[in-house]
């Protein structure tokens, strides 16, 4: 008959599997541009405020849509340089 | 070995293997500019302060940071500063384009590979190292930010050529 693990060891086996997991995650080294890769993001075609007359017509269907006008929209494009 | 065991035993060698991209710090040897893969020509750094800065041409801050570059050269070069500016660009005629229009009076190469930077592993865009008359980094500079910069620089070298350059 096959044996079931027993409390304890399944215990520990989620435990070790959270701790690779989340451990994971806070890698700065994991699924992370880095800051050599980000030729493409600086792009001029990356930023979204490229066109004005765009830019205009879109924020006037948002603010006439949420009843409010300003508070959205960053400069720059994304090099994330500095 | 029992499975959790092996299981503990695996996360430490993947996580152990992520923490292998080191990054190089202030008091680390940095890499030897001649065995990088760089295209151009590099001066002479053999026991002398050297700046080495890390920039592409898509970078507004190392535009910037260029003329302030320029009056280090013309200021320190005198006294035994040399700047290598290491361009990143993967789009060889964008860092072809960008020197013919700055025209810098330091060195300038190319790391069309990226070999050095992933080997540094730089925090961001852009980045200088100070090294000392040892070739080991002794000040690491993050981005650039005008006067503020140029004056940490100006502190650091100053200190830097001011050591003796065969301390026995």
């Amino acid at each position: 008959m096959k044996s079931i693990p027993s409390r304890p060891r399944l215990a520990a086996l989620l435990g070790a599997l959270a701790l690779a997991t989340l451990g994971g995650c806070t890698s700065a080294n994991l699924v992370r541009v880095k800051p050599w890769e980000r030729a493409a993001l600086a792009d001029y075609t990356m930023n979204p405020g490229r066109d004005p007359i765009a830019t205009v017509n879109s924020e006037h269907v948002y603010f006439s849509r949420e009843s409010a006008s300003g508070g959205r929209g960053v400069g720059g494009s994304g090099c994330g340089c500095n | 070995m029992s499975p959790p065991t092996k299981f503990i035993l695996s996360a430490g060698l993947i996580l152990g293997s992520a923490a292998a991209f080191a990054t190089v710090k202030t008091g680390d040897p940095f890499p030897a500019l001649a065995a990088a893969g760089l295209t151009g020509t590099l001066p002479d750094t053999a026991g002398r302060v050297v700046l080495v800065d890390f920039w592409a041409s898509w970078c507004a801050p190392c535009k910037a940071s260029f003329p302030a570059y320029s009056k280090l050269q013309a200021d320190y070069a005198p006294r035994g500063l040399v700047i290598v500016a290491v361009s990143i660009d993967e789009n060889p005629a964008a860092y072809e384009r960008f020197v013919q229009n700055l025209h810098p009076p330091f060195a300038t190469v190319h790391d069309r590979a990226q070999q050095l930077v992933r080997q540094v592993n730089v925090p961001t865009m852009p980045t200088c190292y100070l090294l000392g008359h040892d070739g080991k980094v002794r000040f690491v500079h993050q981005g650039f930010h005008g006067a503020d910069s140029d004056r940490e620089l100006r502190k650091e070298i100053d200190t830097l050529l001011a050591e003796p350059a065969n301390p026995s």
